[in-house]
């Protein structure tokens, strides 16, 4: 059972990897974000993240940001053993605020985006998103 | 007709509405031998215009038996509300009489003695007679059906689903949506919809994976009565991690809140009146999907195979469940104008198979369907001792058999059978026909795979189906079952997060404690992993069906639940 074997074992993995992790990653992702805002408490508004409750492959999950007015979005994967996933900067001359992008997940964890606005307040958002083995649906 | 504000005004409203129409009377027709197509169908047509729904039919097309479910838990906002409520208290909370016939149809615990009272239900002949008298009422009735149509028994997996789709052409449907149709793989369902259906095949969260583009129509506006009607398809959201996703590789699905939010706004904007969602999101999912949409109406639910006989409100909008294998047909009379939906009346009727005539019609093309097959199907293998049923949360005497037939058959020490909802059930002392086996076992992936797995694995795959099923959050739930075990006995508490719920792992063979780090030999079926091996689940089987004979399958013991 070559297959299904091996790929249990890599799901296993992943799961283990979150297991062991979360600590010390959601710890490297809360340094990261304290470091973006200089300590500041981020607000709860004017920031908006997109993705999938259930990935249906955490190599490659689907996510898009989009916080109007702002200079600058950094998401954060908060149970990657490297937290940091993407910083976009947006100019004067930015039509919109928004990025898309696909982004890799270890396991089930958070990800989070962060927004600096113009004003130079800051804004966040997190949302849950699972890695499952799959499997057994009716 | 009742107006939102009647459903407001008082919760046992609806209940006095069905028992006025005829519900209560049917237990004492019944048991008077006086139950008549007439008490089942004949209503005063309301409102202007009409919805027929029917859904997870799973290809059943005969009469059969069907058991419902003894656990069905629900957790976080669903705790003991419809559908999580099963036997003496879903009585109670809606008024059915103990024996009464519509206790047969909805409840599982005297599903034996009351059987040989009311016989077998379902039949696509009858819910043809059914569809066809509605319209009689209203001619132009919108037959809607929520899908996992084409896949089941046997003649379906041989026909890979043309039975069915030729059937329901037949039926007169006018839009469905989708799950298991996908396991047919995405060549097959672009035939049938390109060149068999009769009718549009809708979702609107399936995309392109690639460019993130609508793969589907998600939406059809129907002119009836006067008014305009959108129907909106929104099909399983987790199909690629449920079912194989090699198998349509291109699709992406989800339960997208925005994108449903955004369709129903332009089915506004293009005119409609009144907003239906054809649903295969699960009960738990849609009623979260009414709380944060706004603008639909109508929610015919489905997936998770719940027949609810009133509607269930949530803000202004109106959950249906109609069950699943053709036991039941909504038909729902809504009263739409002056801008809006002002009245809805639902009637959930069960398809008792000795009560209503079968459509002579769709009897001949039924049995045409099922002529080339019919030899193989109808062979004996064994007896059963004890009723085969699969629905329940944690274990059905169907799988129980199934991982009996894996243990043994595959030399194993444990077996895993996945959750799956559907299957017709056999009462006990009867004989087993192949014809059950496939109604059980019948889809596209089905090797009997043997592999080695540590404890650790094990306990992780407990742990994420049981989050699948029991996290808090119904958009994290995938809906079907926990996965059944044979061969190892564990304690599930259904209130903790995930990696916690499941302890006292056991193996029973020799009543020790699961090791995390010892391997064990595992049999199992229906992996979503391409390229798994091993004979098909139906032939193992059938081997162990004719080894023994007469199979017993007593009450199982193994699982201890947590709940509440």
């Amino acid at each position: 059972m070559k297959l299904t074997r091996r790929a249990t074992i890599l799901a296993a993995m992943g799961t283990a990897f979150v297991a062991v992790l979360p600590m010390r990653a959601t710890a490297a992702a809360d340094a990261a974000i304290a470091d973006f805002t200089g300590g500041a408490a981020p607000g709860a508004n004017g920031i908006t993240l997109t993705a999938p409750e259930i990935a249906e492959n955490g190599n490659t999950v689907p996510i898009e940001v989009s916080a109007p007015g702002a200079t600058e979005i950094r998401v954060y994967a908060a149970g990657n053993p490297t937290p940091d996933v993407a910083t976009f900067l947006f100019g004067p001359l930015a039509a919109a605020q928004m990025a898309s992008t696909r982004i890799r997940l270890a396991g089930t964890q958070h990800v989070v985006a962060v927004a600096k606005m113009a004003d130079g307040s800051f804004a966040e958002v997190r949302q849950e998103v699972k890695v499952t083995i799959g499997g057994c649906g009716g | 007709m009742i107006s939102k504000r009647h459903f407001l005004q008082a919760s046992l409203s609806a209940a006095a509405l069905v028992g006025a129409s005829g519900f209560g009377n049917w237990g004492r027709l019944a048991a008077q031998q006086r139950l008549s197509q007439s008490d089942l169908l004949d209503q005063p047509t309301t409102g202007n215009v009409t919805l027929i729904h029917i859904t997870d039919i799973h290809a059943q097309t005969q009469p059969i038996w069907f058991r419902e479910p003894e656990i069905n838990l629900g957790v976080g906002d669903a705790q003991g509300k419809p559908p999580h409520v099963s036997g003496a208290a879903f009585r109670d909370m809606f008024g059915i009489a103990q024996g009464s016939a519509l206790d047969y149809a909805l409840t599982y615990d005297d599903v034996v003695a009351l059987g040989q009272t009311y016989g077998k239900i379902c039949g696509l002949d009858r819910i043809a007679t059914v569809v066809k008298h509605i319209k009689g009422d209203r001619e132009d009735a919108i037959v809607l059906d929520g899908g996992d149509t084409w896949q089941g028994p046997l003649p379906a997996l041989r026909t890979n689903g043309a039975d069915m789709v030729r059937l329901f052409n037949a039926l007169g449907t006018d839009a469905m949506t989708s799950h298991w149709e996908f396991t047919l793989g995405i060549d097959r369902v672009t035939e049938i919809v390109e060149n068999e259906l009769n009718f549009p095949f809708l979702g609107a969260n399936i995309f392109d994976a690639t460019w993130d583009e609508p793969a589907y129509e998600s939406t059809q506006m129907f002119e009836r009565g006067g008014t305009k009607v959108a129907v909106i398809g929104q099909a399983f959201p987790y199909l690629p991690i449920a079912n194989p996703s090699h198998m349509f590789p291109d699709l992406s699905f989800g339960v997208r809140q925005e994108r449903i939010q955004q369709v129903v706004n332009d089915a506004r904007a293009a005119g409609a009146e009144c907003v239906v969602l054809l649903s295969h999101n699960g009960f738990d999912v849609d009623r979260k999907v009414a709380q944060n949409v706004t603008g639909i109406d109508v929610i015919l639910t489905g997936h998770t195979h719940d027949a609810i006989p009133e509607p269930v409100q949530v803000g202004d909008t109106f959950l249906i469940a109609s069950g699943s294998h053709g036991k039941f047909v909504s038909r729902v009379d809504l009263d739409i104008r002056d801008g809006g939906m002002q009245g809805i009346e639902h009637r959930l009727i069960p398809i008792f198979s000795d009560v209503i005539a079968p459509d002579p019609e769709m009897a001949a093309l039924v049995e045409d369907t099922r002529a080339p097959f019919k030899d193989e199907m109808a062979e004996v293998l064994g007896q059963t001792e004890d009723m085969l049923y699969r629905r329940g949360n944690f274990n059905g005497t169907w799988d129980d058999l199934i991982c009996k037939a894996l243990l043994q058959e595959r030399e194993a020490d444990i077996a895993l059978s996945p959750g799956f909802r559907w299957g017709a059930s056999v009462m006990p002392g009867q004989d087993i026909t192949r014809e059950d086996v496939f109604n059980a076992t019948a889809m596209s992936y089905p090797n009997a795979y043997r592999s080695e797995m540590t404890g650790e694995m094990l306990h992780l795959i407990l742990e994420d189906v049981a989050d699948n099923l029991f996290n808090p959050d119904p958009y994290y739930q995938q809906g079907g079952d926990m996965v059944r075990v044979g061969g190892m006995g564990y304690r599930i508490d259904i209130s903790q997060p995930q990696g916690s719920r499941i302890t006292d792992m056991t193996l029973l063979k020799t009543g020790e404690a699961i090791a995390a780090d010892k391997s064990y030999v595992v049999s199992g079926w229906a992996s979503v992993n391409e390229g798994t091996e091993g004979p098909p689940i139906w032939d193992v089987v059938e081997a162990y069906i004719r080894n023994q004979g007469t199979v017993s399958v007593p009450e199982n013991t193994t699982i201890a639940v947590v709940a509440g």
